[in-house]
């Protein structure tokens, strides 16, 4: 199966795009996640639906909402232009934040039930120990949810590379900056004689799916293993 | 080396109300049923609840303050804990666990001094596995040392030993006696198994229903006939005070005195671990004197008159009776206090106790004051029964 330059663009621009939009929410993901699990305060509710909105919004209605907030003459868009010239429509990096935005709540639920399963006790444990709140975070919470975590990225991965609505609606499709695989399919389709390329694109698209899901499987064993000493929980 | 403790605390139905001091290294004991406490109290100390009013005072230093609006977070106060459920980190190896709270001490212990107590606790040889591979027993010693480590002030121990059957039970008490014995440090033991707390307290703080009923030494506190229905003493019977005086390997006998008594049990292993041979060390005729307890209880005693003639039983005690109490329908608990008056080898507290049927009481027309012999079928000696009439 050989690729044309330009599919090859393609899928190059879908996985730095979707690396970027998982890398970039990744930290926040993890603030949120410990906030929604070990905070305690008003409006709690209020943000555990805010990030889950992207699930139930139609992706379309994301990809609107980003355009009325980041495009030039909207006022964060606006603000990021004037300020540190980041413009982000018609870009591969608005792109990403889109990616990012609609892919936020996979990381945030993994990372939450990784979060809600360590053992209460052993912060307890650290904190007789000798452990800080800082101290007990990067040593016992983070290495402990890291499966956790690792599935929510690989998840979000994924999410990231099949994003279509959001992408197509905020920053276009533009060949080489925003046309990641799924624009590329819906053009190929669009295009008379395209359908094997399409074919193609979709074959490649589903490669790439079973690839991070065997990954994300192998990885998750690994610690499994090296935590409990046993293969399935 | 101190612990005073003076709080009040309400967990939900539950009302603590507790006071008392530790003044020694060595271990109390935390004594109750389930549900008087116990761990509410320790949790108290350690710093992972706050008390509703009160003091707690460690080395002279107050670690809670209602008053004064004192409460040191745990990791300020330096104290280790032992949970019930060694709570070893499961993403570290045993030795990254063991260092856990070296690292973080503000006073670390030197280097010679952590390898001594990973040679006490024989844990070298599990410093690269992960605490998945460690047996139950494996594990809470893991937990041991890794609290000692920390080099604490006080070291807290919440039923270490009731998630592990009898084998591993046998595996570490030694283990905690070899540690109580070098005096180290102010131990809190909080047990509701009699048989451990007699065999490893020094003192103890008997706990019910949140309110502290008694404290004290071991040997006193067991000896009260007024605690029985929390110590269930009278059917573990006396705890007493001995020294191991010499062994006759040949015979398979060992030699243990007691107030000027002699009392003749199967042969011991002479040292307990971490004392300087190990926990297999074999057995010599001129080992030093050491101090340990006998165990005897009420229903391995038996009272007759005379010294008995002909009788397979190598030990009778000539003691005097200090009570006679009905415990039972039919069944009475005699109290003996070791020695008879004329002899002058007395021991005044612990008493004996003996359990009998009434009848036989009556039969014998026993009288508070009168003087008789005690044949002991046998006594627990380091943990384990000892038939002394085989």
């Amino acid at each position: 199966m050989m690729l044309s330059p330009a599919e090859i663009d393609a899928l190059l621009l879908s996985l730095k795009i979707a690396a970027l939009a998982v890398a970039g929410a990744l930290p926040f993901a993890i603030a949120c996640a410990s906030l929604l699990t070990f905070g305690r305060f008003p409006g709690r509710f209020l943000i555990d639906a805010i990030v889950h909105l992207p699930l139930i919004l139609p992706p379309v209605v994301m990809g609107y909402l980003l355009l009325i907030s980041f495009g030039t003459r909207a006022p964060i868009g606006a603000w990021l232009l004037h300020s540190f010239d980041i413009r982000l429509v018609f870009s591969w990096t608005g792109a990403a934040l889109a990616s990012a935005i609609v892919s936020f709540p996979f990381q945030v639920r993994a990372i939450r039930i990784a979060l809600e399963n360590i053992d209460p006790g052993l912060h307890q444990a650290a904190e007789t120990l000798g452990a800080g709140p800082v101290d007990r975070f990067i040593n016992l919470t983070l290495p402990l949810a890291l499966p956790g975590i690792i599935a929510g990225a690989i998840t979000a991965f994924s999410a990231s590379l099949g994003e279509f609505g959001a992408i197509i609606t905020f920053v276009s499709n533009i060949p080489g900056e925003t046309r990641t695989l799924p624009l590329a399919i819906y053009t190929a389709i669009q295009t008379p004689g395209g359908e094997l390329a399409a074919a193609r694109l979709a074959a490649l698209s589903i490669g790439l799916a079973l690839c991070g899901l065997i990954l994300s499987e192998m990885m998750m064993r690994g610690i499994r293993r090296k935590l409990t000493g046993q293969v399935r929980p | 080396m101190s612990l005073e403790i003076d709080i009040r605390h309400q967990a939900g139905i539950l009302t603590l109300n507790a006071r008392f001091k530790i003044e020694r290294p060595g271990i109390t004991a935390l004594f109750g049923p389930s549900g008087s406490g116990k761990t509410t109290l320790i949790n108290a100390i350690a710093g992972l609840i706050r008390p509703d009013d009160g003091t707690i005072t460690i080395n002279g230093k107050a670690v809670f303050d209602r008053k004064n609006n004192i409460h040191l977070p745990p990791r300020k106060r330096r104290v280790g804990y032992v949970f019930q459920d060694a709570r070893l980190f499961p993403h570290l190896t045993v030795r990254k666990n063991l260092y856990f709270a070296h690292h973080r001490s503000p006073n670390p212990l030197p280097d010679a001094k952590i390898e001594a107590i990973i040679a006490m606790l024989g844990i070298g040889g599990l410093l690269s596995r992960r605490p998945v591979k460690l047996s139950g027993g494996e594990k809470q010693r893991v937990s041991l040392g890794r609290a000692l480590l920390g080099n604490p002030d006080i070291l807290l121990l919440d039923e270490p030993l009731s998630a592990l059957d009898q084998a591993r039970k046998d595996e570490i008490l030694p283990y905690l006696e070899a540690l109580r014995d070098q005096r180290r440090l102010p131990i809190l033991y909080v047990s509701h198994a009699i048989d451990e707390v007699a065999r490893l307290a020094d003192n103890m703080v008997v706990m019910e229903n949140g309110q502290v009923r008694a404290s004290g030494s071991v040997f006193d506190i067991l000896a009260r006939t007024d605690l029985a229905p929390l110590t269930g003493q009278f059917d573990t019977g006396a705890v007493i005070p001995a020294i191991v005086t010499g062994h006759d390997v040949k015979g398979a006998i060992s030699y243990l005195e007691c107030a000027g008594h002699q009392l003749i049990v199967p042969l011991l292993s002479p040292v307990p671990p971490g004392s300087g041979n190990g926990p297999h060390g074999s057995p010599t005729a001129n080992q030093p004197p050491r101090q340990t307890r006998l165990h005897i209880r009420a229903r391995d005693v038996m009272i007759a008159k005379t010294i008995p003639d002909g009788i397979s039983a190598n030990n009778i005690l000539p003691t005097t009776i200090a009570a006679l109490t009905p415990v039972a329908p039919g069944s009475i608990d005699v109290a003996l206090r070791l020695g008879h008056a004329s002899s002058g080898k007395t021991l005044a507290a612990p008493l004996i106790h003996a359990r009998i049927t009434a009848w036989s009481a009556q039969r014998l027309d026993l009288q508070i004051g009168q003087q008789v012999y005690a044949v002991i079928k046998s006594v627990m000696v380091d943990g384990k029964m000892r038939e002394t009439d085989a």
